[in-house]
This record gives C-alpha cells, structure tokens and sequence, in this order.
C-alpha cells in the first residue's frame, strides 16, 4: 500500500513540475498517433466511404479483412514494419528502424482498417434512400460521397477516435520498431513499461494518469458524438 | 402540347420479374399527370425510371433528345419523395442543397431557396435546424427544395402521403399554386383519387406495372377502361348484364330479372358487357320521385356503413348496387338495414366496359 501512496504521491509532484521525461514521452505519443490518426482518416475515410457506397465483386471479402484488420494484434504488425524497414528489408534504405516514422507506418496499420471499417458501416447506416435523393438533385459520385461523409461525420468521428484510441494506447509495435529511445520513440506506454520494469512507480503512475486523462477525452468526443440529436 | 417527357418500351425488372412495363408514356410540357394505382402497383418505380434513378431498358427522351447524360438530365428535373429526406443542416441550406450542388453561388442560391420556402408557405423556418421540423413542415421543405432548382418537370412520390389530413389538404393546396403559378410539367403518385383530381390534368392508372389506362382526370374518372380501373376509381358497382336491345338512344341491359337503361353502348362486339355504376350517382329515397332518371328499382338495404365524409349503404335491388350518401342524409332519410328504398340515377350514369380486360 505504501509503495502504492509513495508511488502516487510522486506522480503528483511530477505533474505539477511538468517533468521533462514524463512532457517528452507526452509529446512524442500525442505526436506519434496523432500523425498515425491522421494519415488513417486521411485515407481510410474515402476508402471507408467508397467501400460503403461501392457494390461489386468481392466486396464483402474486402470488407472481412478490413474487420480482421481491426483486430490485428500490435505485435504481429511491429513484427511484420519491423521486417520491412530493417536495415536488410525491402524498405531498409529508409533507415526508418527505430525512428518514430516506422512508429507511424506501424500505428497507421493499426489504426487504418479500424477507420476503414467503421466509416463504411457509417456509410452503410445511411437511408439509402437519401442517395437516391442526391442523385435527383444532380449530384455526382464524387458530390454524393462529399455530402454522405459529412452527413455520417458523427459515426465517422467516432471511427477516427477510436483509430486513435487504439494506437495511443499500444505498446508492442512501438516498442519492436520505435526501440524506446529517450527522448525521441519513447512515448507513453513504452515509458510506462520501462518505469514499472525499473520498479520507478512514481514516474510510471504520472505516464499512466495522463495515459487515462487521454483514453478518456477520446471516449468523451465519442460519447458526445453518438449522444448528439439525429437529423430526420 | 409537346410532350417533354418521351419513354418508349420502358422495363424495370428485379430478380427476373418486370416490375413495370410501359411501352409508352409522355408528359405533356405545362401538364400535371397524376400516376394512380394501389399499393404495390409500380408508380414510384415508374416515376424512378422516367427521373432516371434506376437501371431501366427502353428509351427514354427529353425534348426530343434521348437521356445519355444522366447527371445532366437529372439537373433538369426534380424529384420529391415520400419522405423528406432532409440532411442534418439548417432548413435553408437543405433547401439550397440542389443549387449548391449546381455551383451556384452562396448567396443566389440562399435567396433562390428562401423564395421556393415563402412559395409553399414555410418562409419562416429558413434558419431552423432540420431535425427540428414536424413531418408536415419537413414535407414542404423537401417540396421547396425540389422548386428551388427551377426545374423542367417536377416530380412527385406520393409526398403527402404520411401527412393527417388537414396538414395535407393545406400542403396539395400550396403546392397546387405553386405549379400552377408556374405551369411547371408536374407528375404526381399517388393512391389517392381526390389528391388526383384536384391536381391532374390527366391520369394515367397503373395497375400491376402496366399502364391501363392514361387520359383526362375526369374521362378516367367517368369511363374507366376496365374493372380494375374502374373498381380502383371508386366505381363500386361493377355488375356482369347482358345487353337486350338497343336503339339510337338507348341501350336496355338485363341485370338477373332487372333491366337497365343506359345511354353508353356496348363495347363493340361484346354481348355480355360489365357495367359501372359510380356510387356517388346513385341517389336514395323513401318513395320512388318523380324525376327524368330512366332507372328507378325498389330495394332493400343491406348494410349501412360510415366511410370517413360519406355513408356507404349496400342495397339488393335484384342485384347488388352500392350507394354513397352524406351523414346528414342517412341522417334524414333514417337508413337501416332491412329498411325498404328506392334506388335511382339516371341513364348517363352507367359506363360499359368489357368483361376481360384487352391488352
């Protein structure tokens, strides 16, 4: 229990003083999934959408490996970005390994098919009558899918929320291809683990509380979101 | 008049099945063409496949030129459908939404979109959230947005159909100025016969995907084409006869032990015609009147029932006649069942129509 107190009451301290591991390790996570969130809302949304919209062969095989995506296990994927941009890989020349872009490639993995998947159930959810309506007022594919992603934007927020919920809380693929170096790959939940393995609760305490403080603003904008009044 | 609207062997089918089949239907430019049939019957279909909304076989031609740019069509028409289908935006740009989509600019198309709001009578909800309008109020929304694109031909799926009725009447009355002020070309579903007739110029009965028939509200109305037209227009009594004998004036039909006198003839070559008789010409009294009606039978009433503004009452007069009467005159006249009556109407009334139906 005293380590528990001890433990708390230093994470306190180093709150309040803006510690420089615990900011470092702050920024570099925020940075790291906030670029992965990006990159995966920047592609997946169309891709979302277009998979939503689109109807052809072998669509629903697409959209089974978009839903086992979702579920890909952080290590698998550390393993296979690892493989890729090791000094001898197909993307070596890069000489990303142990740097926070391979850091991006791995959490965009991550966070892309969740996007992917859940912006086309987004899409999907729409009266399809309202696409016929689109089409009688003149629009054209690419209008029709402008107005379907803003009219669905709330799901789809979600979906962006929940690709950054994911990423900023996986450790395995960050630690495998970011090294967990001071300063620069060394993000919340690579911290957290070094801290613990160390026995140093205190830092480990501060890293996990603004770990919370962000899962939780993530489930905030999500619960707002899906509490929002529907159009008719 | 042109007609605008040309389709020519117009198919829709789903899972194998031809859901409509029209080999030909136009729509005169300026003209409200009401498509009237049951539940089921393929008018939204067809109204779909003329907007060019769905995968359809034949041609279809605007203006003469055959529809090949579908996009370019549709941004000459407008379509309302059953429900609003609004977009969570603010009523004024939902009404916009169609202009926007034309490049047209911002504030053109916000004042284009609030003159179409003031047109059907809910000017003021321009700045209203969609989602904050009742059903009748959304209803007329998506009508102004369908006006707001100054289309060629507007058209209409039943857009009133969910409305209670005052909402309705008020909404068909708006809206029939609004087209008329325009002479815009309107073509309205709908499977209401009074929704029809205070809006149409012409009626086209769809029954069962097909086109059965097309022509002036009141000719429809008066001397539908065949029993199923004529039992979906409210003509009741539909009685199998024979006909006995006809002059130059007159043709005498023999309905069991009963026989008829009517001015309409046969259908040519058909002994064994059926026989129409619209129940709101049928007129009741206690005593037989005395009046210039060539038909005039003693009966019995069956049943007495309220049907909404009417009273529908069954008679046996030999054969089987329905009546509409007001309440005020069931009323009146105290109708029961048991009740003996005179029924009567005159020898214009009756429409003759062939006992099978000719494709």
């Amino acid at each position: 229990m005293d380590l528990i107190l001890q433990g708390l009451g230093e994470a306190a301290s180093r709150l309040v003083s803006l510690d420089p591991d615990v900011r470092e390790a702050t920024s570099a996570a925020l940075a790291v999934s906030g670029i992965a969130t990006a990159l995966s809302v920047a592609t997946g949304v169309p891709a979302g959408a277009w998979l939503g919209l689109s109807r052809f062969r072998g669509r629903k095989l697409l959209l089974s490996l978009v839903n086992t995506g979702m579920g890909l296990p952080p290590v698998v994927v550390g393993l296979f970005v690892a493989v890729l941009v090791w000094r001898s890989g197909p993307f070596g020349g890069l000489d990303w390994y142990c740097t926070r872009q391979a850091m991006v490639a791995a959490q965009y993995l991550l966070a892309a098919p969740t996007v992917v998947g859940l912006t086309a159930i987004a899409i999907q959810a729409i009266d399809p009558m309202l696409h016929l309506q689109l089409s009688a007022l003149g629009a054209t594919r690419i209008q029709m899918l402008g107005i379907l992603v803003r009219e669905a934007r709330l799901p789809i927020l979600t979906a962006a929320m929940a690709g950054f919920g994911a990423v900023i809380s996986e450790i395995g693929a960050s630690l495998m291809v970011g090294c967990n170096i001071k300063g620069d790959t060394r993000i919340l939940t690579t911290a957290i683990a070094l801290d613990t393995s160390k026995g140093e609760f205190g830092s480990a305490f501060a890293l996990a509380f603004i770990l919370l403080l962000l899962v939780f603003a993530v489930n905030a904008v999500t619960t707002w979101a899906q509490q929002r009044r529907r159009p008719l | 008049m042109a007609a605008i609207i040309e389709a020519t062997d117009l198919i829709v089918s789903r899972g194998g099945r031809e859901v409509v089949h029209v080999p030909r239907i136009d729509i005169e430019e300026g003209e409200t063409l009401a498509l009237l049939g049951p539940n089921g019957a393929g008018k939204s279909t067809l109204v779909f496949a003329l907007a060019s909304l769905l995968p359809a076989s034949g041609e279809l031609r605007f203006r003469g030129e055959v529809v090949r740019d579908h996009v370019a069509y549709r941004r000459r028409i407008a379509v309302a459908f059953q429900r609003p289908l609004l977009l969570d935006r603010s009523v004024l740009d939902n009404v916009a939404l169609g202009l926007e989509l034309r490049g047209v600019p911002r504030l053109e198309r916000e004042r284009r979109a609030q003159e179409a709001l003031t047109r059907i009578g809910v000017g003021n909800l321009g700045r209203r959230p969609a989602w904050a309008l009742s059903g009748g109020e959304a209803q007329r929304v998506s009508i102004a947005r369908s006006l707001a694109v100054r289309p060629e031909v507007l058209f209409l799926d039943e857009p009133f159909g969910g409305l209670d009725a005052p909402t309705r009447e008020s909404a068909i009355a708006d809206l029939g100025n609004a087209v008329r002020v325009d002479g815009l070309t309107t073509v309205l579903v709908t499977h209401d016969r009074d929704e029809a007739l205070s809006l149409a110029d012409r009626v086209a009965v769809l029954i069962d995907g097909r086109v059965r028939q097309a022509d002036r509200a009141e000719i429809v109305f008066a001397m539908p084409a065949d029993p199923d037209v004529a039992a979906f227009v409210g003509v009741e009594n539909i009685l199998p006869a024979r006909v006995a004998s006809s002059d130059d004036e007159l043709t005498h039909l023999e309905l069991g032990q009963r026989v008829l006198e009517v001015t309409a003839t046969a259908p040519p070559g058909e002994e064994f015609p059926l026989v129409g008789i619209p129940p709101d010409d049928v007129i009741i009294a206690r005593v037989a009147p005395a009046t210039s009606a060539r038909n005039t039978f003693e009966g019995r009433i069956v049943r007495v029932e309220p049907i909404g503004r009417r009273v529908r009452v069954v008679l046996d007069c030999g054969f089987p006649l329905v009546a509409h009467v007001t309440h005020r005159s069931a009323r009146e006249l105290g109708l029961h069942a048991g009740d003996d009556i005179v029924a009567s109407f005159k020898a214009t009334v009756p429409h003759l129509l062939p006992r099978h139906r000719r494709n």
